[in-house]
């Protein structure tokens, strides 16, 4: 709801007086390469899950409860004796799942709402602005605890609600974007060719802001692996027995003192995937935008 | 100026309705009859019809908003379908312990990303500026939560030194409040510092860069002294735009940390009464978490007029 200044500071174009030096073009190149090799470790685990895991993920073996690491179960065992190594694997596809869907209905709905927004010179652009502020005061995990209470605890309820949340952001990114688009001098010949305005919309606005956009689903991606984690960890996201990392953390809870370990693994994971979303966004905002210091 | 404060005031109390209209509305598209639910499946039409009345459910929705919404500017949220109590004085119970939670994790967040967000900035082309960023980009990678986790390993399980979980009132005993209270701010106010100091940095290497700075320099100000003087008053916009912004992500992060360390605040009695499917009850927790961060939001608007004299104008 700030009407001031712009709330995103990291949108800010900074000056360029020779701003970076090779050192930090150096570094913005490697934290790009880091995340993408992130991103592609998790991406890569939850597709190899579909063909192959160590062990049935959902099998209960009573015999092989909490484990510790060894050449059969090479990260141990959980209270049912399921193996962590499959369980992880299964967790990375949730989570993917979660935040492609997530991401997705965010960009579709905010990308057209917040062009719309930049274009519309009456009131309704304005007002699609102020229910965007207004829905940023409704958090994600505090929406999906919402849906949680009037639809019941789902996957599905969790990827919408984080859903929703994310559209104020796709929406300003989109706006502000595409305002600059609009101002500039090929757009003003595309009006005076007698071009319409959905056509300018998709000819020129879209492919110029695709940067700003790319940028903001890996931030965004990021944003709903974080969400999604909080959200099973209090039995609002994923339902068992379908493992997610967010479950994980919280059954381990109980076992803090027997076994930090099953803890520690899906906290890892979640860590590593938050980080390789966020670095991939960073490094991309710098290849796209060369105005703009790492940041 | 004045015209100014106004028209943000009205904003803000249009957001505030807009806000509890959506509220209520998400609620009241349950199915289901609280009185029903209440009273179980055997219970007879008649006793129903008489809990509905007790309840108010039977008015026209509209009706039942306006009774709500009425009560809410003095802390009267209604009484709670499944317990029968009065929700308002729960609520601010709870909020006392979520508000010690926030502020003092925010206080710690400051103290934390402020010096370490300039000296990644003023550093930004050495070794301790670097390691400054990319341990704050680790930081931001991990939830609070899992923080929480982590730290009870190590100083409740591990140490032993600091208690794993619990609530005690300061008023109780503030030796122990205190020692309950460091692990859970610890948790949340270190993983927002992540947050804040790569903000602080950014902003601050905006206004390094800007001619007024370099005319400081040029005329013989040290580095921190033209930081000092010129720098960090306009490096505050952004930063405590960002801050506003956290704010609503450390009420939510409250949730779950509170639930990670067992704290009575606001989160716990979210989450219950979600499992008690006590609706009016989230109804008005949700409620006071959004007026919370619409508050802030406020707060931070009419701060940018504090901070920088040229938006008084406009």
């Amino acid at each position: 709801m700030s009407t001031a200044p712009d709330s995103q500071p990291a949108a800010q174009p900074a000056p360029v007086l020779g701003a970076r030096g090779p050192a930090g073009r150096r570094r913005a190149t490697a934290g790009l390469l880091i995340g993408a090799v992130l991103v592609g470790l998790v991406v890569l685990t939850a597709l190899v899950s579909f063909v192959w895991t160590p062990y049935d993920p959902l099998q209960v073996d009573s015999t092989a409860r909490l484990l510790g690491p060894s050449g059969e179960h090479l990260l141990g065992t959980d209270k049912f004796g399921r193996d962590t190594v499959s369980q992880l694997m299964l967790g990375a596809r949730t989570t993917l799942f979660v935040g492609f869907i997530a991401v997705g209905l965010a960009a579709v709905v905010g990308i057209p709402l917040g062009v719309f927004a930049s274009m519309s010179t009456s009131w309704l652009g304005a007002a699609v602005m102020r229910a965007n502020d207004l829905l940023l005061a409704f958090p994600a995990l505090l929406l999906a605890i919402m849906f949680g209470a009037v639809f019941g605890a789902s996957t599905l309820t969790a990827m919408v609600a984080i859903g929703i949340a994310t559209i104020p952001a796709f929406a300003r990114i989109a706006r502000s974007g595409a305002l600059q688009v609009l101002s500039t001098e090929y757009v003003l010949a595309a009006r005076a060719a007698g071009r319409r305005r959905v056509g300018i919309a998709v000819r020129h606005v879209l492919p110029n802001i695709s940067g700003l956009l790319i940028v903001q689903a890996s931030v965004s991606f990021a944003i709903a692996v974080l969400a999604e984690a909080a959200l099973s960890f209090l039995g609002f996201g994923t339902r068992p027995p379908t493992p997610s990392w967010g479950r994980m953390l919280q059954e381990s809870q109980e076992f803090l003192y027997l076994t930090p370990r099953l803890a520690l693994v899906p906290g890892i994971a979640i860590a590593v995937a938050v980080l390789g979303f966020n670095l991939l966004g960073d490094g991309l905002r710098d290849r796209f935008d060369p105005k703009l210091e790492d940041r | 100026m004045l015209v100014q404060v106004l028209r943000r005031l009205a904003v803000f109390v249009l957001s505030l309705v807009a806000a509890s209209v959506l509220v209520f509305a998400f609620m009241a598209v349950l199915p289901g009859d609280p009185a029903q639910i209440a009273l179980g499946v055997s219970a007879t039409p008649e006793s129903v019809a008489a809990t509905r009345a007790a309840f108010g459910t039977d008015r026209p929705l509209v009706v039942q908003y306006a009774g709500w919404v009425s009560g809410l500017p003095v802390g009267d949220f209604g009484s709670s379908y499944v317990s029968r109590t009065a929700i308002g004085p729960q609520i601010l119970d709870r909020v006392q312990v979520t508000l010690w939670l926030v502020l003092c994790a925010t206080a710690l967040a400051l103290v934390l990303a402020l010096p370490l967000g300039v000296l990644a900035a003023a550093r930004h082309r050495s070794a301790s500026g670097a390691v400054v960023s990319g341990v704050s980009q680790l930081g931001i990678a991990v939830p609070s939560f899992l923080a929480g986790i982590l730290l009870v390993t190590v100083f409740a399980v591990r140490l032993g030194v600091l208690p794993s979980g619990g609530w005690v009132p300061p008023a109780q005993n503030p030796g122990e409040f205190v020692r309950h209270l460091v692990l859970p701010v610890v948790a949340l106010g270190v993983v927002q510092a992540a947050v804040l100091t790569r903000y602080v940095r950014s902003a601050v290497l905006d206004v390094l860069r800007e001619d007024y700075v370099r005319t400081a320099r040029a005329k013989g100000l040290g580095p921190l002294r033209a930081l000092a003087r010129h720098g960090f008053r306009n490096a505050a916009i952004p930063v405590v735009t960002v801050l506003a912004l956290q704010v609503a992500t450390l009420l939510i992060g409250a949730v779950v940390v509170e639930r990670v360390f067992v704290i009575p605040g606001l989160g716990s009695l979210l989450l219950d009464g979600t499992a008690n499917r006590d609706l009016l009850l989230v109804q008005g927790v949700v409620m006071v978490l959004v007026v919370a961060v619409l508050l802030v939001n406020l707060l931070v608007d009419l701060l940018y007029t504090v901070i920088d004299p040229r938006l008084r104008a406009g």
